[in-house]
């Protein structure tokens, strides 16, 4: 592993000029160790590259997997995100998005591959990875008996903030998120979202390079979920930082520069939200009829058409919605009592990587979840 | 210093109240400092909550007192025979209630860690660029110096049990007060870094209470069991700092030898009479031992 050990950020490998990846993702793993790590020692907390020409990824993984005995979570991913970067993964639950965070966040051993976070080994170099992020949970991590100030106080003594610098930065993220003003009530009075907030203050109050976000809007309700987000894409103007989340909402991963979407531990696409959207390159039509069945085989013989009942409704894709319902109409003996053409979202984007909507792709997930329940009950 | 510069750095920009850029703010390389800083918030954590909960402050404590004053003055009539003139049977039996005051809440706090889990606090500690014996060394002392206040706060009554206010006695008593909330905190967060639901951990811990609190020779001397309860008593941990206490309360009771002998005769083993120190020790030792099984339950990475 001497290559692992290697000088700063040299030529070579997979970095980013100017916002454009340079080199191969995909066969860059022999050579990405040395590469990939930006200078060591206790400097490299201070420094950020901002003008360099060659900025390291702040999140490197190649050919990562985790097991948790014969279940395999994560099923060998190979991802960067870039310095700055908003980064999202986006899948059902139970597609790996929140071990492969664990992963990064050392808080589980990967069964196999690498992954390196701010230019430091999760594997290794576990103290230094924990100094460099910043984490939001899924669930709630807040001391509810505790103020808000004190949950903060108690996360600044615990990262070792200079002791001069913790009252003004508490002040900043706590201003950040609106909540500065209620400082010093229980956390336990706080509604959901201002426990969210605060919790996102937490993870910035240490000026991490990264800040993980797992599920950050998850068990709130719409408005609430909206008003974070604006917090999110505010705090990415006033920090320098590189944000990394995972959800399994479709419009959520509309706020980030880049998604991965994950399925069944796999990434099967990578790319800008509208890139993907591009790739789609068709139109969706739902139709509700009389008879879902007849319908589905109609367009079958009339159109050379593959449509299939998702979300209640007979689904599918034709090049150009508009031109094509005309002929729909004309041509379809069923009887249509509704019909909705919508430009491609990444519900589109996310049934043609995986042939199956976010929704049933739960639906089932949670299926599978509760035999491999039954069969580990059956088992003991 | 580097640290410096950045911290004046950061004082100014906040004075200057325009946040241009953002306060610099570095987390330095783990090192004793840094250990020790978390060490000490997470033990201020555990006063801040504990500051917090008067209730269940007053209520840890009437359990003991309903031994001291109830049981302690309704035998009192009873023993009156067999204890020596000047000799109250609350006096005998008051080691073994601040024994008993100092078991319930160092469990009792020891049993935060299980609802820390639950809350999902404990993963606030346990992904900060800190040694995990930071945070359970916190979390021991944390629930430690409570469970010896309350021990304290029933020092206090001393008068109600005949036992003299000397100041030799009372730093003597908390001392050994002290190093029992230790262990008792330490065998605690033991269970708790196994044990992850709170109903099976409270089940666990009052079977192990009253059992630990009969069997220490708090309430009769041990001379005299038979042989199985001398055995017991002798594998009870808390016979170890209840014996020593009770030393103590009567070498500040102008008693004559013998009368001391009779009911502080100290704890034997197989008839050799094991020194307070070796006592003491031994009590310390296994806080030690305890401490280092949590620390290493909870270094463990999934």
């Amino acid at each position: 592993m001497a290559a692992h050990t290697g000088p700063g950020a040299g030529a070579g490998g997979t970095v980013v000029r100017d916002g454009a990846v340079v080199g191969d993702r995909a066969g860059s793993s022999g050579t990405d160790g040395a590469a990939s790590r930006p200078g060591s020692g206790p400097a490299d907390s201070l420094t950020r590259p901002r003008n360099g020409s060659e900025i390291p990824p702040t999140i490197k993984v190649s050919g990562l997997t985790k097991s948790y005995g014969e279940i395999e979570a994560v099923r060998g991913i190979d991802f960067e995100v870039r310095a700055g970067e908003t980064f999202g993964f986006l899948g059902p639950n139970g597609a790996g998005k929140s071990t492969t965070i664990k992963i990064l966040c050392t808080l589980a051993k990967p069964t196999s591959g690498e992954a390196w976070v701010a230019g430091h080994d999760v594997r290794t170099e576990r103290d230094a990875v924990r100094r460099n992020i910043g984490l939001v949970f899924q669930d709630t991590t807040l001391d509810n008996y505790l103020t808000g100030a004190q949950n903060l106080r108690f996360h600044a003594e615990l990262y070792g903030v200079p002791a001069a610098a913790v009252a003004p930065r508490m002040r900043q993220v706590l201003e950040m998120v609106d909540l500065w003003e209620r400082r010093d009530s229980l956390v336990m009075t706080y509604s959901g979202g201002m426990q969210r907030r605060l919790e996102i203050a937490r993870g910035l109050l240490h000026a991490p390079h990264v800040l993980f976000l797992d599920e950050p809007t998850v068990g709130l309700d719409p408005q609430t979920r909206s008003s974070i987000w604006e917090y999110i894409n505010d705090l990415k103007t006033r920090e320098d930082i590189t944000i990394f989340l995972t959800t399994h909402y479709m419009d959520e991963a509309e706020h980030c520069d880049r998604i991965a979407i994950i399925d069944h531990g796999q990434i099967v696409a990578i790319d800008t939200p509208e890139a993907l959207k591009a790739s789609v390159g068709k139109d969706r039509v739902q139709i509700h009829t009389d008879n879902d069945a007849a319908a589905i085989e109609e367009l079958a013989s009339a159109f050379g058409i593959e449509a299939a009942v998702h979300d209640g409704a007979v689904t599918f894709s034709v090049s150009s919605g508009e031109q094509f319902v005309p002929q729909l109409f004309a041509r379809l003996t069923v009887p249509i009592r509704t019909v909705s053409v919508s430009r491609p979202s990444l519900d589109d984007v996310f049934m043609s990587y995986t042939g199956t909507t976010i929704r049933d792709a739960e639906a089932s997930g949670s299926d599978a979840m509760r035999q491999m329940a039954a069969r580990f009950r059956g088992r003991h | 210093m580097a640290t410096q510069t950045q911290t004046a750095e950061a004082t100014a920009s906040a004075e200057a109240g325009v946040l241009a850029g953002q306060i610099r703010v570095s987390v330095p390389e783990r090192s004793l400092r840094s250990d020790l800083r978390a060490v000490s918030i997470v033990w201020r954590r555990e006063l801040i909550r504990f500051r917090r909960d008067k209730l269940r402050a007053i209520t840890s404590l009437i359990q003991p007192l309903l031994f001291l004053l109830v049981l302690g003055t309704g035998l009192s009539s009873l023993a009156r025979g067999s204890m020596p003139a000047g000799v109250s049977f609350k006096a005998f039996i008051f080691p073994g209630v601040l024994a008993m005051s100092v078991l319930f809440t160092a469990i009792f706090s020891a049993a935060s860690i299980v609802w820390d889990r639950e809350f999902g606090f404990l993963r606030e500690m346990l992904v900060a660029p800190v040694s995990r014996s930071a945070i359970v060394t916190g979390k021991i002392l944390g629930g430690a110096t409570i469970a010896t206040f309350q021990g304290i706060v029933m020092l206090a009554l001393a008068g109600l049990a005949d036992v003299p206010y000397n100041p030799v006695l009372m730093i003597t008593l908390v001392g050994e007060l002290l190093l029992l909330a230790f262990t008792l905190t330490a065998f605690g967060v033991m269970m708790a870094a196994r044990i992850t639901q709170f109903q099976a951990f409270m089940a666990l811990t009052q079977m192990l209470v009253m059992p630990l609190f009969f069997l220490s020779g708090a309430l009769y001397p041990l001379t005299g069991l038979p042989a199985w309860l001398s055995v017991l008593t002798r594998i009870d941990p808390l016979t170890y700092v209840v014996g020593p206490m009770r030393h103590a309360v009567f070498s500040h009771l102008n008693l004559s030898p013998i009368a001391q002998h009779v009911l502080s005769p100290g704890i034997t083993w197989g008839g050799w009479v094991v020194p307070l120190w070796l006592s003491l020790g031994f009590v310390a030792t296994m806080g030690l031992i305890m401490t280092t099984i949590a620390v290493v339950a909870f270094s463990k990475t999934e």
